[in-house]
């Protein structure tokens, strides 16, 4: 089976199956710049317009993780885990009221994982 | 000397209309303080009603706020200006626990800038005029400002009363009235803010709503009655925001963030003088608000020639640092504002480990003797090279990457090499140098021979992804109101054309 790019946390799946009673369908853009940026947000499918040229990197406990393709090129190395701590965060993520705050952990692929990575979809 | 906690209210509400009212369905959010993790107090968890209400006092204000005399406008903006000096004492020590920062940055910077910014926008929209053209012998055009109405703005975290500031102040000169909502990380000290100034303000003038991104910023965001969204933060809620925006056809202003290059040219150490001091202090200032600042000079670049010794003194410098009480006025470094923040930066310390980066100080979190329940980490540097991860993204934490070029055409390519452009530093005894920096860089403010200065009358602003507009100078007026044209004609006579 070839790498996954991005994977979630049991703790980060519970948070997903809550939000998606409440809100439906869902999926991840990871965001850049200051404050609450360089971390995962969590938006209701169709709420937020996806970039024609964002990179999708693949899919967590159901909802597809995308990100900007400037970022991606920066991050295509790496391995992205979302796990979710206590905390308050800003933004328009959708655990935010819950107290929580859904957190991109990364760590660099091995050789032998990033020689048999995952094939990215390109518009 | 350490100041003591303030007392903060057992809970807030919002401030709409003038007055405190209740959040429509009753809901709080608990704001803790990052200082000892501690519940502070609680804040209104306002939903879709409550930025109705506050829209539509917004409006009821406006009907008189936007034909307030400009003298009298003006006089209003210093009169807030006042109330905060005399209170800001107070101010600076909440703005502290409800961000974490210490409060020799709050007493010296975030209190001083913010209350300037109201004096600034109270003088200028005194002195500035609209323009007359006479187009021909018999026609004149007039170019007149107008408010735009009812703005809505979202602020940020990391400077939460001079990022108020930074919005209101331009917003109201300008002769609209406000809809803000804060961060639901720092809450709190605005809410003092308001209390001392609230009877200064004509009612519906500033109106505060406290609550979160999705329930209550996304209805702000969204609402067909604000003529305008300005926001300040990361780029995912920014592209949202213009989204929003588009649905309603009305202008945005962005400010996203960046990863500032602050660069060392070889000739800061032709002497070890006064300017070679100011020169350590400006690389150190990635650790200014434990690098919570847009503008945070992440990336230090540093001549080859010169990087074993500059680096030495630097991490004089940086081992110097005071950590501890951050209510304490000779602490120099608080808590990070929130605890996903903190694990944010540590993922970030790891990574920069992983990818193989030398770390040269720091680079773990500081266990605080007075708060061990606080979010601290000590200020950290790692030496690699422009392509990693932590070269290229926002930690917004007091994380430096440092690397080294050669030449001038090699350390404005790596400058250069960011996808943000917010901030940068030069640092040169070359004037000619200097030039070649100042004007290469693709930033919308390049600091020549200091770091971290933000007066007033010095526009602030991203090239590239770090956002649109430019603040605290007189021209955010205009992202504030329309021109309107009067095209008058003096002529008797018709076209000609019917």
């Amino acid at each position: 089976m070839a790498t996954q790019r991005v994977s979630s946390t049991e703790a980060a799946n519970k948070v997903i199956d809550q939000l998606r009673e409440e809100h439906g369908e869902l999926f991840f853009h990871q965001s850049g710049g200051c404050c609450d940026g360089s971390a995962p947000m969590c938006f209701a499918v169709g709420d937020f317009m996806i970039g024609s040229r964002d990179v999708k990197l693949g899919e967590i406990h159901g909802c597809e993780f995308y990100m900007s393709p400037d970022q991606f090129e920066y991050m295509k190395n790496t391995h992205i885990t979302i796990d979710v701590v206590e905390g308050r965060g800003s933004s328009f993520s959708l655990e935010i009221p819950l107290g929580l705050r859904f957190i991109a952990v990364s760590r660099l692929f091995s050789d032998e994982e990033y020689k048999n990575l995952e094939p990215i979809e390109v518009d | 000397m350490s100041y003591t906690k303030p007392e903060f209210k057992e809970k807030y509400e919002n401030f709409i209309g003038g007055e405190w009212i209740e959040p429509v369905d009753g809901r709080y959010f608990e704001a803790f303080s990052p200082i000892d993790n501690q519940l502070m107090c609680k804040v209104a968890q306002s939903n879709k009603k409550d930025v109705q209400l506050a829209v539509d006092a917004a409006w009821k204000g406006f009907e008189t706020w936007g034909k307030t005399s400009v003298a009298q406008r003006s006089a209003i903006l210093n009169k807030i200006a006042d109330k905060m000096e005399e209170n800001l004492e107070m101010l600076a020590v909440a703005e502290s626990w409800d961000n974490g920062k210490a409060v020799r940055e709050t007493l010296a910077a975030d209190l001083p800038l913010a209350i300037d910014h109201f004096r600034y926008f109270a003088s200028v929209i005194r002195s500035e005029s609209g323009t007359v053209s006479d187009l021909d012998a018999n026609t004149v055009s007039q170019e007149i400002h107008e408010p735009l109405g009812v703005v809505g703005q979202i602020i940020p975290w990391n400077f939460p009363l001079l990022m108020a500031a930074w919005k209101l102040a331009p917003a109201m000169a300008a002769g609209n009235c406000v809809v803000l909502k804060p961060a639901e990380q720092t809450p709190v000290s605005i809410m003092l803010m308001m209390e001392v100034i609230k009877d200064i303000v004509p009612a519906g003038v500033i109106n505060i709503i406290n609550g979160f991104g999705p329930e209550a910023g996304k209805p702000l965001a969204l609402h067909p009655d604000i003529k305008k969204i300005g926001f300040t933060g990361e780029t995912t809620t920014g592209k949202l925001i213009m989204q929003y925006a588009s649905e309603n056809i009305i202008p945005v202003t962005l400010e996203l963030g960046g990863k500032s290059p602050n660069i060392f040219m070889e000739s800061i150490m032709d002497k070890d003088d006064a300017f070679f001091d100011k020169a350590i202090e400006g690389l150190v200032l990635f650790a200014f608000n434990q690098g919570e600042v847009c503008t945070c000079p992440s990336r230090a670049l540093i001549q080859e020639s010169i990087y074993k010794p500059f680096m030495k003194r630097v991490l004089e410098r940086v081992e110097a640092i005071k950590m501890g009480d951050p209510l304490d006025p000779t602490t120099m470094m608080g808590a990070q504002a929130s605890p996903d923040q903190y694990e944010k930066i540590l993922n970030y310390i790891e990574i920069g480990k992983a990818e193989g980066a030398e770390l040269l100080i720091g680079g773990e979190k500081y266990d605080n003797e007075f708060y061990p329940d606080g979010c601290f980490i000590k200020p950290t540097i790692f030496k690699g090279n422009n392509k990693m991860r932590i070269f290229q993204e926002e930690i917004f934490g007091p994380v430096l990457s440092v690397t080294t070029f050669k030449d001038e055409d090699e350390a404005l390519a790596i400058a250069n090499d960011t996808i943000y452009g917010l901030g940068a530093g030069i640092w040169t005894r070359d004037v000619h140098q200097m030039q070649k920096f100042t004007r290469g860089i693709q930033a919308g403010r390049v600091w020549a021979n200091c770091y971290h200065l933000y007066p007033s009358h010095a526009s602030f602003g991203g090239y590239k992804k770090s956002g649109i507009g430019r603040e605290t100078h007189m021209m955010m007026l205009n992202n504030y109101r329309h021109t309107k044209n009067v095209l008058t004609s003096y002529d008797q006579n018709a076209l000609g054309f019917f």
